[in-house]
C-alpha cells in the first residue's frame, strides 16, 4: 500500500507538472503544432488523391455502429422524417458563384460513388460499410467555388447538448474523389442513427468529421467566423484536433 | 573510456519522459473506449477479446479524462520518440555499441549457457563474463529496441486514418487496424513490464552507481 502510495504521489506530481505545460502560451503552442507537423508529414508522404483502403462487400460489419447524435428531435427534424426527408434541402452557399438547394432526388440524379470504407472513430472503435452519393466535388464545381475559398464547412440538422453540429475540411480532402455526400448505407436509405437523409464521408479522417444530418455546404475563406471558430462542434467544445488524420 | 556513450545517454533519458508521457496519455485513450478487437472493425461486446479495465485519474495524463488534451499529448510526444529511436539506432551501429554490446553470438544461445545465465541471475549475480551485458540483457535490450518501440511507432502509425493510403500494406501485415490498435496496447504494456524490472534490476544491482553511470557516462570497470 506505501508503494501504491509513493507510485501515486510521484504520477500526480508528473501530471501536475504536465498540466502546468499544457496551460502555459508556449506549452499550449506546441501541443496544437503537433498537430499541424502530423498534417504536413501525412501529406507530404500522401498524394492528395490517394484513396483509404476499399474493402469486398463480405467485410461490412453487421451492424454500423450511430454515435454523438443518433435521434435528433430539435427543431425541424422530426417532421422531415416523418415526410420521409421530401422536403429536405441540401445548399450549396457562401463563396460560390451560383449558390444550389437540392433535393434529395437532384442528388440521385446525378452521377454516384459506391465506396466500402472504414470508419475509425476518434475514441477508438472500428466499423465498415458501403456508401453511395454523388462526390462533393461535382456539388462544388456545379456551384463554382471563388478563388477566395479555403475551407468547406458542413451545416447539419442536429442540435447536440445546445450547440448546434457541424465540420469542415480544407480543400485537398474537400475535392478528394473519395469525399462523398451518402444519402445509401450498404444499399439502403441512410438509418436516423447514421445520419440521415445525408451525411458526408471524409475518409481519411476519423469520424467526428463525418457531418450526418447535412442541411448545407458552405465555402469560406476562414473558419474564424464559423461557430466557435476552431472548425468543429468536437473542436469547438472539447478541443478536439481540427486534423482528424491522427 | 566511458562506460556509456554520449548518444546512449541523452537517448535513455529523452526516451525515458516519452515513453512515461506516451504511457499515461494511451491510458487516458484506452478510457475513451476499453475494449480490445482483432481485424478491421469492431465496436460492440461481443466482438471484443479483452475488456480494459478503466485507468485511474491518478495514471492518466491529464488527471482527469479529456480524450482530446491526452491526444494532444501523445501525439506531440509521438515526434521526440520516433525521431528518438531513429537517433539511438544510427548511433549505435555507428559506433558499433550494438554489435559489440547487444547483438548475441551462436553461442549465446546454447541451452547450457541460457541456463548457466539463468542461474546467475538467481543468484543476483549480473557481472557478465565477457563483455558488456549477459545473455539475458542482450535479449531484453534487444527485444526493447528492435521490437517493443519500434512496434509501437508502425501500430501507432497503422491505426492513423491519414496514414492509411500510404501504409495500407502496413495495417494489412498487421492484421487489420483492431488489429494493429491491440498490438499497440499489448508493445505498450511489453514496454512497461520491461520498464518494471528494468527498475527492479537496477535498485538490486546498486542504484546509485548505475543511476550515475547512465548521467555521467562512468569509468569503465575492467
Amino acid at each position: 500500500m506505501k508503494r501504491r502510495g509513493f507510485l501515486a504521489a510521484a504520477g500526480a506530481a508528473f501530471v501536475a507538472g504536465c498540466n502546468k505545460i499544457a496551460d502555459s502560451d508556449a506549452g499550449g503552442r506546441l501541443l496544437s503544432a503537433a498537430e499541424k507537423w502530423h498534417m504536413s508529414a501525412h501529406r507530404l508522404l500522401t498524394d492528395r488523391t490517394a484513396l483509404a483502403p476499399e474493402y469486398p462487400r463480405s467485410a461490412v460489419s453487421p451492424d454500423f455502429r450511430g454515435n454523438g447524435s443518433v435521434d435528433p428531435t430539435n427543431g425541424d427534424y422530426p417532421r422531415h422524417l416523418e415526410e420521409g426527408f421530401a422536403n429536405w434541402r441540401l445548399e450549396v452557399r457562401g463563396l460560390v458563384a451560383s449558390p444550389l438547394s437540392l433535393t434529395l432526388d437532384n442528388l440521385r440524379k446525378l452521377p454516384q460513388r459506391t465506396q466500402i470504407t472504414r470508419h475509425d472513430c476518434v475514441e477508438g472503435w472500428s466499423a465498415i460499410g458501403e456508401w453511395t452519393g454523388p462526390q462533393l466535388s461535382l456539388l462544388l464545381e456545379a456551384a463554382g467555388v471563388l478563388p477566395e475559398a479555403k475551407f468547406i464547412v458542413f451545416r447539419c440538422a442536429d442540435n447536440l447538448n445546445g450547440q448546434d453540429y457541424y465540420e469542415s475540411v480544407d480543400l485537398v480532402d474537400a475535392y478528394h474523389p473519395q469525399t462523398i455526400v451518402a444519402h445509401l448505407l450498404n444499399g439502403k436509405p441512410l438509418p436516423v442513427k447514421n445520419g440521415a437523409p445525408l451525411r458526408m464521408r471524409i475518409e481519411r479522417q476519423l469520424g467526428y468529421k463525418h457531418a450526418k444530418y447535412l442541411t448545407a455546404i458552405e465555402a469560406v475563406a476562414s473558419l474564424d467566423g464559423v461557430g466557435g471558430g476552431q472548425g468543429g462542434y468536437w473542436e469547438d467544445r472539447a478541443g478536439y484536433q481540427w486534423y482528424a488524420g491522427i | 573510456m566511458k562506460r556509456h556513450a554520449l548518444s546512449t545517454r541523452l537517448w535513455h533519458w529523452l526516451n525515458l519522459i516519452c515513453v512515461v508521457v506516451l504511457f499515461m496519455s494511451g491510458l487516458t485513450i484506452s478510457n475513451a473506449h476499453r475494449r480490445l478487437y482483432w481485424g478491421d472493425w469492431g465496436f460492440a461486446v461481443e466482438q471484443a477479446w479483452l475488456i480494459v479495465p478503466r485507468f485511474p485519474d491518478w495514471m492518466t495524463i491529464p488527471g482527469y479524462y479529456s480524450l482530446s488534451i491526452a491526444r494532444d499529448w501523445h501525439i506531440l510526444v509521438a515526434w521526440p520518440f520516433a525521431v528518438g529511436l531513429l537517433f539511438m539506432w544510427v548511433a549505435m551501429i555507428a559506433n558499433r555499441h550494438f554489435r559489440r554490446d547487444i547483438e548475441t553470438r551462436p553461442e549465446d544461445w546454447r541451452a547450457s549457457a541460457i541456463k548457466h545465465d539463468i542461474a546467475k541471475h538467481l543468484r543476483f549475480d549480473f557481472e557478465p563474463e565477457t563483455g558488456k551485458y549477459n545473455f539475458l540483457q542482450k535479449v531484453a535490450y534487444g527485444l526493447v529496441l528492435g521490437v517493443f518501440l519500434p512496434m509501437m511507432i508502425a501500430t501507432g502509425i497503422a491505426i492513423s486514418p491519414g496514414m492509411e493510403p500510404t501504409f495500407g500494406w502496413m495495417v494489412d501485415l498487421l492484421g487489420g487496424r483492431q488489429s494493429a490498435r491491440s498490438l499497440h496496447f499489448i508493445f505498450a504494456f511489453a514496454i512497461a513490464a520491461f520498464f518494471v524490472v528494468h527498475l527492479v534490476l537496477v535498485v538490486l544491482a546498486g542504484p546509485i552507481h548505475q543511476i550515475r553511470g547512465m548521467i555521467t557516462g562512468g569509468r569503465h570497470e575492467a
